[in-house]
């Protein structure tokens, strides 16, 4: 039975089609005076969150609580996590108090599969470690459907620390899935091994990949995972990997600009091309929650979940 | 009206044509001559039809929304606002099913506050349907009145819910399904009455 949703990859062609048309019709809810409704109610959702989030949690935060779930959120900090509690007693603890839902952030890649396997509400991957982020990726596509229709042959261009990022390998499935052409641009060092295996293009030429893209979304360089040196200076990254202006005038006129956020102006992107009307980056917040809405309503709303990857 | 007599995938909605085992009761003129009359009765019903909104309910119940409202536009020459109501969310029965896809809101640009609303559904069977709308409407705004109209009423009511406009009351078992089907949606007009489907 389809429970989880652990990766991009547990989603076939018509379970995503089917998430991003739930998030069509749950956007409008965001409009209302009354943003709520009654889908969940008496159902738990749990959030589980071992590293440092804003936008992530708070975005479950609000889809949970719109479709009238009971919320509980988990901080490793302050939390038994601290006493050095393991992952599987705390999945217990969870369990004993009969969670419906759990959505995980974990810094450890593959924390949620193990989650899966402990307890029996449905695990929702929030981003472990530098594995996956199947929501982040899902409320990209939904965010390029709405600005460009079908992705069906859209070339997208992902550009930055590859290596260390989850939204890129999330991405990479889910888009490969829906039909769109995706390229990687990075440095040499900032990809990962086994990229080659990904259903994507790699580059390590932006301008060249730059003029063909209908959208370039900018990854930020994970400083804080990198125990050596990837790239010589951050200067020299920016020149050859940053969208700056110029780079940006090179664009199509109907390509857009995303970022997963948090940015880091100046560095992978420029100040005026983040706030430039074909950057999607704020719209990105906002149809983060619509999205999650749909994954949480398609996988606890009925009697069994319409969606996901079997465990 | 229990989703059991509502065909929700479109494949299923096609009744075999020459199956002895369906009845048409209502062919395409009888539907039509309904509409008319239903159209006539909420004209004399809201003297006139002002500030009438007329909502849908997905699926069928948006297409005759939309056939009565050109009716009651014919007739009083000014528009008149519709829209359509995916209840779906605010379901009884939503966890005695796998979640499914969901259907498109859609309000006037007027809204609904201080309007009266009239429903229209296809069949009124359970009225578990109607009474998911009418908490779906409490979200969206407080209408003034809230009146009902179906194209088929077979009884079996669940709730204490009835119908302001009845297109026909047609007499059914429980072991039966009416079929509403309509040109936008199916090909063409017509009611069938026949034995429920058994499970494969």
């Amino acid at each position: 039975m389809k429970r989880h949703l652990i990766s991009a990859a547990d989603l076939t062609r018509d379970d995503a089609l089917l998430i991003l048309d739930t998030a069509e019709e749950l956007a409008q809810i965001s409009s209302r005076s009354i943003k709520k409704l009654p889908t969940l109610r008496g159902r738990t959702v749990v959030n589980l969150f071992f590293e440092d989030s804003t936008r992530t949690r708070i975005s479950f935060e609000a889809a949970a609580k719109r479709l009238s779930a009971d919320v509980i959120n988990f901080s490793a900090k302050g939390s038994s996590v601290s006493k050095g509690e393991s992952l599987k007693d705390t999945a217990l603890t969870l369990e004993a108090m009969g969670a419906d839902g759990v959505v995980i952030r974990h810094g450890a890649s593959g924390a949620p599969h193990r989650l899966a396997t402990w307890v029996h509400g449905s695990v929702v991957n929030a981003g472990d470690g530098t594995h996956e982020h199947p929501t982040q990726a899902l409320l990209d596509a939904f965010t390029m459907r709405r600005r460009l229709g079908d992705l069906e042959g859209r070339k997208i261009t992902i550009v930055g620390d590859v290596l260390h990022s989850r939204v890129a390998r999330s991405n990479v499935l889910l888009l490969h899935t829906l039909g769109a052409d995706v390229t990687l641009v990075a440095p040499p060092t900032l990809f990962p091994i086994a990229v080659d295996t990904w259903p994507c293009q790699i580059s390590y030429d932006l301008d060249a990949v730059l003029p063909k893209s209908d959208v370039v979304m900018m990854l930020r360089v994970q400083a804080e995972r990198m125990n050596a040196a990837y790239f010589p200076t951050a200067r020299e990254y920016s020149r050859r990997y940053g969208l700056d202006l110029a780079r940006f005038g090179r664009m199509q006129e109907h390509a857009i600009v995303m970022h997963p956020g948090p940015m880091v102006r100046g560095m992978e992107i420029a100040a005026e091309v983040a706030d430039s009307p074909r950057s999607t980056i704020v719209e990105q917040v906002a149809n983060g929650v619509t999205t999650r809405m749909a994954v949480l309503y398609l996988l606890l709303g009925g009697s069994e979940p319409a969606i996901g990857g079997d465990q | 009206m229990n989703a059991a007599s509502r065909p929700v995938e479109p494949g299923s909605a096609r009744a075999p044509h020459g199956d002895q085992r369906h009845k048409a009761v209502l062919e395409a003129p009888d539907i039509r001559r309904a509409l008319t009359r239903i159209a006539h009765e909420i004209l004399e019903r809201t003297k006139g039809g002002e500030n009438v909104v007329l909502l849908g309910i997905q699926t069928r119940g948006v297409t005759l929304a939309r056939r009565l409202a050109e009716r009651l536009e014919e007739v009083e020459g000014r528009p008149v606002p519709r829209g359509s109501l995916d209840a779906t969310m605010y379901r009884d029965d939503l966890r005695m099913k796998p979640a499914r896809a969901l259907g498109r809101t859609e309000l006037p640009p007027g809204g609904i506050d201080d309007r009266i609303v009239v429903l229209v559904d296809d069949v009124l069977f359970s009225g578990r349907t109607v009474r998911a709308a009418l908490d779906a409407l409490n979200d969206l705004g407080r209408p003034r009145a809230v009146q009902l109209a179906v194209l088929i009423d077979r009884g079996h009511r669940e709730l204490p819910i009835r119908a302001d406009y009845v297109g026909k009351n047609l007499p059914t078992s429980k072991s039966e399904t009416v079929k509403v089907q309509l040109a936008e949606n199916d090909d063409r007009d017509v009611v069938l009455l026949g034995p429920k489907e058994v499970a494969p």
